[in-house]
């Protein structure tokens, strides 16, 4: 223990939070910009406590989830500018938890503090949060379970880790540390060559043992491609997409990035989508184009002139939507049977099947 | 029963003399004598002999190849058989190793594939070849001379002065004596029954110039897969004409001193029953890697192997092959398990293979060769210095003007070799 660890406020901390933990409201709160408050909020008080007070939170940015979603550019740089303004020793984020538009942000702002101020920055959040892909490789990630119930566990992992980062300190394994694999690869040396490790690991796979590969492979699934309609000029066709359009205002509040559902509207009335009435959600393209014209991501106006050619009988009075931004592949897959097993219960024949 | 006598004369240090000999672990070497006889060969236009010990401030570069002297005693048969006056089956008999000698072939860049040898300082610590005494044939071809005709020039003279140099240890005490006892199939099954049959595959590129190896003296590029005892390598049965980037070429010493074979003789009979190498010939083309694939499988079924280890040669479109073999063998049961190496990016934070596939659940890794170093300036460069600006692993400004040199350890000899002689490796964090 050096007596500078000791001294009360030592490490000046600004801390990065969402509408809900800065206490500004819940969901309809959520398009607030960003804020800069003076001091703490409880989850402040509670990294201070835990640290004995040696971390002094010293100002608090509040966002709401949406507009830091859909603005994170923008956000980054005004946090960027009042981080630059007080200079602290540490920029703390979250806990995010599951939340991923929270998750996404904390990610974003603390890469971008570090990197362009090169105060050390810290969050935490659970491995499916998207947040976490957005900033593993650049910043330390504490893992979290997936609800504000493990707030009191992570806190003091957070603080330990940001110490050891204060302390230029030599930083341990993700397991013994509790941050999340950075995906980073290091080159390191083993105890033996790796000839050697390759007889061992045969020995143990030939002989049933377990044995743990040194390079983990992802694993791409392949997907047949579906056989041709055979008559097209008798099918029923659906519109699909994962290009996140929806009626304006997005009124079933589909996320901007790893949707946690999909959608399905009515359009049996409708020949052409227009910026009027519909809009995108989705955070991972430039939205200017598709907003203008939605029909240039779902294009119902084109389907409809088929449809009228007689090229297929009819257009499925319902599209499906979903938005296809970091989202994790297991609901992504998901997301394709169930709307696949709605489609052929309704007796679809084909999808034009979008992506952008 | 057949067997291989290895016998390994230890040498401590090498120096220049009026004969070439050994005596009290120190090899004198008639430097004009070996000149002379490498300049036999009308597309060299000079030969110079440089001495560089381990610890010494040199560097190497740019570097070819890398072979450990090694002969015969009496009868026909050669090392590295079928370049020269014999291509007889090798791998029996007695055969002299000058241990801790290794000579390494440069000169002017045939290609940028060509590497880097420091003897010292945090360069050395990535290369067993650091730690050689190594007898360097610095080599200028004539003006205007084809680069493959310029690259067979310098192999085939590091192959004359590794038989040359293993000639000497043929006369001297040895120190250590090896058998490694050769048996049929037949035999195998009846001594080791019940103990699990494995064989090593032994992947060697076959795309072309500094991508080549050559097994009895035969370009690779053409051939089907060849089954090799485990002792021929031993005799030079492969020789390396590949410099597919320096990290992970897989010299001729590689394969002389195969770890991925020694490792598997030293648990042959007590834990597996060791078959066969089969030398496999890595080419470009999807239908030639089907072929050869496809082929491997038919030795390996035919040998009844239970399980394999494979090793890469290079990186990139080998790892389809890598692939594709893991896929067939596992689809029949033959339990694999991969040896290679990455190149996951300076961060680490790249997808370090080209090509994945399920069934590659064992995997070890030789390391990122895209690690970066810094390297001092050494007393003394062997070969040609700016060579480090063009090579792989080197880039535009490697040299800095105060001398250091910045570069990935892919231009580092063997650093990430896939053999694994090295105990470098990766992991997450």
């Amino acid at each position: 223990m050096t007596g500078r660890e000791a001294r009360m406020g030592s490490v000046k901390v600004i801390h990065y939070l969402n509408q809900f933990f800065g206490q500004i409201g819940g969901e309809d709160k959520a398009g607030i910009p960003p804020q800069l408050k003076e001091g703490s909020t409880p989850v402040g008080q509670l990294i201070q406590k835990e640290s004995s007070n040696r971390f002094e939170v010293v100002r608090t940015i509040i966002c709401g989830d949406n507009y830091a979603a859909e603005h994170l550019e923008e956000v980054a740089s005004v946090v960027l500018k009042w981080v630059e303004e007080i200079r602290p020793d540490l920029f703390l984020a979250g806990p995010a938890f599951a939340a991923g538009r929270y998750g996404m942000a904390c990610g974003v702002m603390c890469k971008t503090v570090q990197q362009k101020l090169g105060i050390p920055a810290l969050t935490a959040m659970h491995p499916s949060n998207p947040g976490v892909d957005s900033a593993r490789k650049e910043i330390y990630i504490i893992e979290t379970g997936d609800s504000t119930l493990d707030m009191k566990r992570v806190i003091p992992k957070m603080i330990a880790l940001s110490q050891k980062i204060l302390d230029k300190a030599s930083i341990g394994m993700s397991q013994e540390e509790g941050y999340l694999p950075r995906g980073v690869r290091i080159n390191v040396r083993a105890e033996k060559r790796g000839s050697k490790r390759a007889v061992e690991m045969l020995l143990k796979k030939l002989r049933g043992e377990p044995f743990e590969t040194e390079l983990p492979l992802p694993q791409f699934d392949k997907v047949m491609p579906a056989p041709p309609v055979t008559d097209l000029a008798n099918a029923l066709i659906a519109l699909v997409t994962e290009g996140g359009i929806v009626p304006k205002g997005n009124p079933d509040r589909i996320e901007a990035h790893n949707a946690s559902k999909y959608c399905k509207y009515f359009i049996g009335n409708i020949n052409d989508l227009t910026g009027e009435d519909y809009q995108t959600a989705h955070g991972g393209y430039d939205p200017v184009y598709a907003n203008d014209d939605p029909d240039r991501v779902l294009p119902l106006d084109a389907a409809r002139l088929l449809e009228k050619e007689g090229v297929f009988a009819k257009l499925y009075d319902y599209y499906y939507m979903t938005v296809g931004n970091v989202t994790a592949v297991a609901s992504a897959a998901r997301y394709g049977r169930e709307i696949g097993e709605l489609l052929l219960k309704d007796g679809v024949h084909g999808v034009i099947l979008t992506s952008t | 029963m057949n067997e291989l006598l290895l016998r390994r004369v230890r040498v401590h240090d090498v120096v220049f003399g009026e004969k070439t000999e050994i005596s009290d672990h120190v090899l004198r070497m008639n430097q004009e004598e070996v000149v002379r006889y490498l300049l036999e060969d009308r597309r060299l236009k000079s030969v110079e002999i440089k001495i560089a010990r381990p610890g010494e401030k040199k560097r190497i570069i740019p570097v070819k190849d890398v072979l450990e002297p090694r002969a015969k005693l009496g009868g026909t048969l050669t090392t590295f058989p079928g370049f020269f006056d014999s291509a007889e089956p090798v791998g029996t008999g007695i055969t002299y190793v000058l241990d801790g000698v290794a000579v390494v072939t440069c000169g002017k860049l045939v290609n940028f594939q060509e590497g880097l040898i420091d003897m010292s300082g945090p360069g050395a610590e990535f290369s067993l070849f650091s730690k050689k005494l190594n007898v360097v044939l610095v080599m200028e071809p004539k003006e205007n001379l084809g680069k493959h005709e310029h690259e067979e020039a310098v192999r085939v003279a590091g192959i004359k002065a590794a038989s040359y140099l293993g000639l000497a240890g043929t006369m001297a005490a040895c120190d250590e004596e090896i058998s490694f006892p050769i048996a049929t199939l037949v035999e195998l099954e009846d001594s080791y029954r019940g103990l699990p049959k494995v064989i090593y595959v032994d992947m060697v590129i076959a795309q072309g110039l500094l991508h080549d190896n050559y097994i009895y003296g035969i370009n690779a590029q053409g051939s089907l897969p060849v089954l090799l005892s485990p002792t021929e390598l031993m005799d030079g049965a492969i020789v390396s004409g590949n410099c597919a980037a320096p990290c992970h070429k897989n010299t001729t010493y590689h394969q002389q001193n195969n770890p991925i074979v020694e490792d598997l003789l030293a648990e042959h009979g007590k834990t597996l029953s060791f078959l066969a190498v089969i030398a496999m010939p890595v080419c470009t083309s999807l239908l030639d890697k089907e072929r050869i694939c496809t082929q491997v499988l038919k030795l390996a079924k035919f040998l009844g192997a239970q399980g394999a280890i494979v090793s890469e040669d290079g990186g990139g479109n080998p790892e389809a092959d890598l692939m594709m073999l893991a896929r067939l063998f596992e689809k029949e049961d033959i339990k694999t398990v991969l040896v290679t190496d990455e190149y996951a990016g300076r961060d680490g934070a790249s997808q370090g293979l080209a090509d994945v596939t399920p069934e590659a659940d064992a995997i070890v890794t030789n390391g990122n060769g895209n690690q970066y170093v810094i390297l001092p300036p050494m007393e003394e460069t062997i070969g040609h210095l700016e060579a480090i600006d063009v090579i792989t692993g080197g880039h535009t400004g490697s040299l800095r003007p105060d001398g250091w040199i910045e570069m990935e350890i892919a231009g580092i000899m063997g650093s990430t070799v896939e053999v694994g002689s090295e105990n470098l490796k990766t992991i997450a964090v």
